[in-house]
């Protein structure tokens, strides 16, 4: 039949010319187009950033005001005694919060300590010089942590009872996690670190594996959070496992870095070799957990930035053409990066693991 | 922004080299599919690590 494929050939060109006229059309009120680009980026660093409310959406009614739906989040201060209040206070900046005998003003997602008029100074090079308070506030990224760990609790808590209720058989969704699993414990933990010593570490595995994989997958939800893709967290994740390494290290594992080649050279030939191995090895101790960090955060960061263009591009086109354009390329990335997060979870546990292996090694002496 | 470039371009032959090596290795040795896999993913997160590098640096 080439009646069909001729029919799509020139629907195709027959868009293609529309889509160009239309461009062209377009390319000359390029004046407003640069506002609008600024107010996208504006939109995108906003979104990556932590926010101190859960806002959902937001829009600008007809009098000009930024109106966000969404629910507040408790902000807690620590400016020589405790200060907590709710961050619909501070509404998105627009307001002085009077706490105790402190008044404080959120400017550019951050919140500084100001005198009773709200007034924020800069200095030459444009950073705020008030005084910014020891900040321990459950933000948008620590409400949806603490919201992924409670489910993880629950939801392992009741596969690990229904093994105990029918006898080794898991019910409901259990049945869907358990091979999961059993992967990581065969095919990451066991070839990793060993037979004998993988145990101790396989709760740690477990647990990191599904926190990064169900993170990465609330951040892909219309929710907006970006906590995977935030620096602060992915650190926080490779410290643990950066201690966890150094803290169960056995001998031989520090013998690997301060003594490489052993007996097999005699100890005044190793000097000017060891003069720039035990650096390189000492660098490496930190270097692993901090490549580690910085591959989960661009990761998810890229992907957040790639997809929150891609929906941009449809205020850019302004046209019919181009939203199914910028649908069809933002509905091709989200499916990839529902491969990413899980990739990027198991990349994070897979050299977990194997770093962990390197710690819990031991050798034949000879 | 040049350099940048060129970095993703390295990156992108890097990585692809990766995998059709990978390709290749599971095509002579289907057995070994595991673990050519694995071993597959972990170079090209190296890889990737510094593409990534070179992006925020711009």
């Amino acid at each position: 039949m080439p009646l069909v494929p001729n029919k799509f050939y020139s629907i195709f060109t027959l868009f293609i010319v529309i889509f160009f006229t239309v461009n062209t059309v377009q390319a000359k009120d390029a004046e407003a187009s640069v506002d609008l680009k600024k107010e996208i980026k504006e939109y995108i660093t906003h979104h990556l950033q932590d926010a101190y409310d859960f806002s959902l959406f937001s829009y600008t009614n007809k009098s000009g005001k930024h109106i966000y739906i969404g629910f507040p989040l408790p902000v807690i201060l620590w400016d020589e005694e405790l200060h907590v209040f709710l961050s619909s206070k501070l509404d998105h900046g627009e307001k002085l919060v009077a706490s105790g005998n402190k008044y404080y003003k959120l400017d550019h997602g951050k919140i500084y300590r100001t005198d009773a008029s709200g007034v924020i100074s800069y200095d030459e090079s444009h950073h705020v010089k008030n005084i910014a308070p020891l900040d321990l506030s459950i933000t948008k990224g620590v409400a949806s942590m603490i919201l992924i760990a409670t489910l993880m609790f629950f939801l392992f808590r009741s596969l690990a009872r229904s093994y105990e209720k029918n006898g080794g058989v898991p019910n409901g969704i259990g049945r869907f996690f358990e091979p999961i699993v059993l992967y990581i414990r065969d095919d990451i933990a066991r070839p990793n670190i060993g037979d004998k010593k993988h145990g101790k570490y396989m709760s740690f595995l477990l647990t990191v594996f599904f926190f990064i994989w169900f993170l990465n997958i609330l951040g892909l939800t219309p929710l907006g959070v970006n906590v995977t893709g935030n620096i602060a967290v992915t650190f926080g994740l490779a410290l643990l496992t950066f201690l966890i390494t150094n803290l169960t290290g056995t001998k031989d594992y520090w013998l690997h870095i301060f003594d490489p080649l052993g007996s097999s050279m005699k100890w005044f030939a190793k000097i000017p070799l060891y003069v720039i191995l035990i650096p390189i090895e000492v660098l490496g101790i930190f270097i692993k957990p901090f490549s580690l960090l910085i591959r989960l955060y661009a990761n998810m960061q890229a992907g957040h930035i790639v997809l929150m263009s891609l929906i941009g591009l449809m205020f850019i086109f302004k046209s019919w053409l181009g939203s199914p354009l910028s649908f069809g390329l933002a509905f091709a990335i989200s499916i990839i990066e529902l491969l990413v997060a899980l990739l990027q979870a198991y990349i994070f546990t897979m050299l977990s693991a194997l770093y962990f292996g390197f710690a819990a090694e031991e050798h034949e002496h000879h | 922004m040049v350099g940048a470039g060129l970095v993703v371009i390295g990156v992108g032959m890097g990585i692809g080299r990766i995998g059709g090596s990978a390709m290749e290795a599971i095509g002579r040795q289907p057995d070994a599919y595991g673990k050519i896999q694995t071993a597959m993913l972990i170079a090209a997160a190296l890889v990737e690590g510094i593409g990534f590098a070179a992006l925020f640096a711009v």
